[in-house]
């Protein structure tokens, strides 16, 4: 098999998605028109980014019936099928900030900086920042900042000074903080990480296999999720897991694959 | 270095206890949130702040659709002239809403209004532009065209029409005011003249125009146009009275009006010498 098999779909998917956003604006194709806040698919499923729908919500707008249908399917196929899968195969933003932590990788400055200043629950006091601030202001507030929507609007409609918001990102997962962006701060990674806590899709490590290299948590970019790698088998069942398959692709041994949540499995724990 | 004295360095070393410690990480969660907190909020009130920005036709009032559209710019996309476009760091504007400048490229008054049925949010709202069920362009309120007489070439005399033919809505929206130019004794003067009732705000009298620096342009309507208020109305028009029916009264006081009038006409201090 090809070694980063998951790593170049993923790459063809975040890739051929923006092309046909563009391809939309530039030469009229019909395929997917929009971009990541909403979008329309053949002209036909309406999908939407449901946390922008929540803030607008929290700012007391009015939300229209085709943009509850579009925000209600891109919750379901993510909450229930893909889990975090947005961060890792769609989002844009996740080419900038893998580069910015393969450099950290390649070139060392992990060991100089072994331990991280800030915790990743940041991101949900983001969110619920967002929310108080999109209810103060009448606003929807992340939306007015988010780095997120300055590139993939800048890829299709135009980037002007977005690419400052890019650099920005780059030198702070690079110099500041690993993972800091899509792992600290993003609050839409932290909205996916919440909805996906019960999603089909999952990796399922393989204890039995295993032997300790630890490559896996070197490359994961929420390395909390994990924990159990070495001690235990089981499902990455944390909601911050993004599957975006590094981890199996990186073991040399076999001992991480994707798998469907056991859900009997789970009924016997909580029995 | 090391003649530290061991209990000094006993007491430096002696662990925080957990209370102290939570009260401390809350402390800086609040502390960071606050930080965070006004920075943004800083930041969404500087670039909310603009009123200079034209939307697409059926847009709903500018506080309603800041909250309202997702930004995804499918009106965008949808015009064929090009005229829309999504602001992007650098214009000066709320990032990613749709707007557009009519001296670059004006609205053209698409009969079947392609940018507004596509809206997924109703940000551009179809009743806007629809009477009874039918879409109509020329309902759309996207700003209003104001004159600057002084530089208007129509103003002085020489004879211009380039904005009253460029009009989509032609002797309604604009209409040429004829009079005498005194100046030559012979010739008139034909001056463009917008009714504000009528103006969809296009842009194409500002495109059209041929001055350097367009002598007529669009403004949003919030910017451009004046209130009454209930203090006045056209007593000749029966329909203009019923604005009436909401107006509040309101008595200002001040340091002279506390006193009656009377009292303050028979007041003779001041006026004369002791």
């Amino acid at each position: 098999m090809i070694k980063n098999r998951y790593l170049i779909l993923r790459r063809f998917v975040q890739i051929a998605l923006m092309t046909l956003y563009f391809g939309a604006n530039a030469w009229g194709w019909n395929i997917l028109i929009g971009n990541l806040s909403s979008s329309k698919i053949l002209g036909l499923i309406p999908m939407s980014d449901p946390y922008a729908v929540l803030q607008m919500f929290a700012a007391g707008a009015l939300i229209a019936s085709d943009l509850l249908v579009g925000a209600l399917i891109a919750t379901v196929f993510y909450a229930i099928f893909a889990g975090r899968a947005f961060c890792s195969w769609v989002c844009p933003v996740n080419m900038v900030t893998d580069l910015a932590n393969y450099l950290r990788r390649k070139l060392g400055f992990n060991q100089i900086q072994k331990r991280q200043p800030a915790t990743r629950n940041m991101r949900y006091w983001v969110i619920a920042l967002s929310l108080i601030l999109s209810l103060s202001f009448g606003v929807t507030a992340f939306e007015f900042i988010s780095p997120i929507s300055m590139l993939h609007r800048g890829i299709i409609f135009g980037l002007g000074f977005g690419w400052a918001a890019i650099v920005i990102i780059f030198l702070f997962d690079l110099f500041v903080l690993k993972n800091g962006w899509c792992g600290h701060i993003c609050p839409l990674g932290g909205f996916y990480s919440l909805i996906s806590r019960y999603s089909l899709i999952r990796v399922q490590h393989v204890e039995e296999k295993c032997t300790l290299c630890m490559k896996c948590k070197e490359v994961c970019p929420e390395n909390e999720v994990l924990f159990m790698v070495g001690k235990s088998s089981g499902q990455i069942l944390m909601g911050e897991c993004t599957n975006c398959a590094r981890c199996i692709e990186v073991c040399d041994d076999d001992a991480m694959h994707f798998s469907i949540r056991n859900l009997i499995d789970k009924k016997d724990k909580e029995n | 270095m090391n003649n530290i004295n061991p209990e000094q360095q006993k007491v430096k070393k002696e662990p925080i206890s957990d209370r102290r410690k939570f009260i401390l990480s809350m402390a800086r969660g609040a502390g960071l949130a606050a930080l965070g907190g006004l920075m943004w909020s800083a930041y969404i009130d500087e670039v909310t702040a603009t009123q200079l920005i034209l939307r697409p036709p059926g847009a709903v009032k500018e506080d309603e659709f800041l909250k309202t559209c997702i930004k995804c710019g499918m009106c965008v996309e949808a015009c064929p002239f090009d005229t829309l476009k999504l602001a992007k760091p650098g214009d000066n504007k709320p990032l990613g809403t749709p707007f557009f400048e009519p001296r670059d490229i004006p609205c053209y008054m698409c009969p079947d209004i392609p940018c507004v049925p596509v809206c997924p949010t109703d940000a551009l709202d179809i009743k806007k532009v629809s009477t009874d069920n039918k879409l109509d362009i020329n309902k759309a309120q996207m700003g209003v065209a104001v004159v600057d007489t002084k530089n208007c070439i129509a103003y002085w005399g020489i004879q211009c029409d380039a904005c009253y033919r460029a009009c989509p809505l032609l002797d309604v929206a604009i209409k040429l005011e004829y009079s005498k130019n005194e100046r030559t004794g012979k010739h008139a003067f034909l001056k463009p003249i917008v009714d504000t009732d009528f103006c969809t705000g296009c842009g194409l009298c500002e495109h059209a125009c041929v001055t350097k620096k367009a002598a007529i342009f669009v403004l949003p309507r919030e910017v451009a146009l004046g209130e009454v208020g209930d203090h006045y109305i056209k007593g000749w028009d029966k329909s203009d009275e019923k604005r009436l029916k909401n107006a509040q009264g309101e008595t200002t006081v001040t340091e002279r009006s506390s006193r009656k009038a009377v009292d303050s006409l028979n007041d003779m201090g001041g006026l004369l010498d002791d």
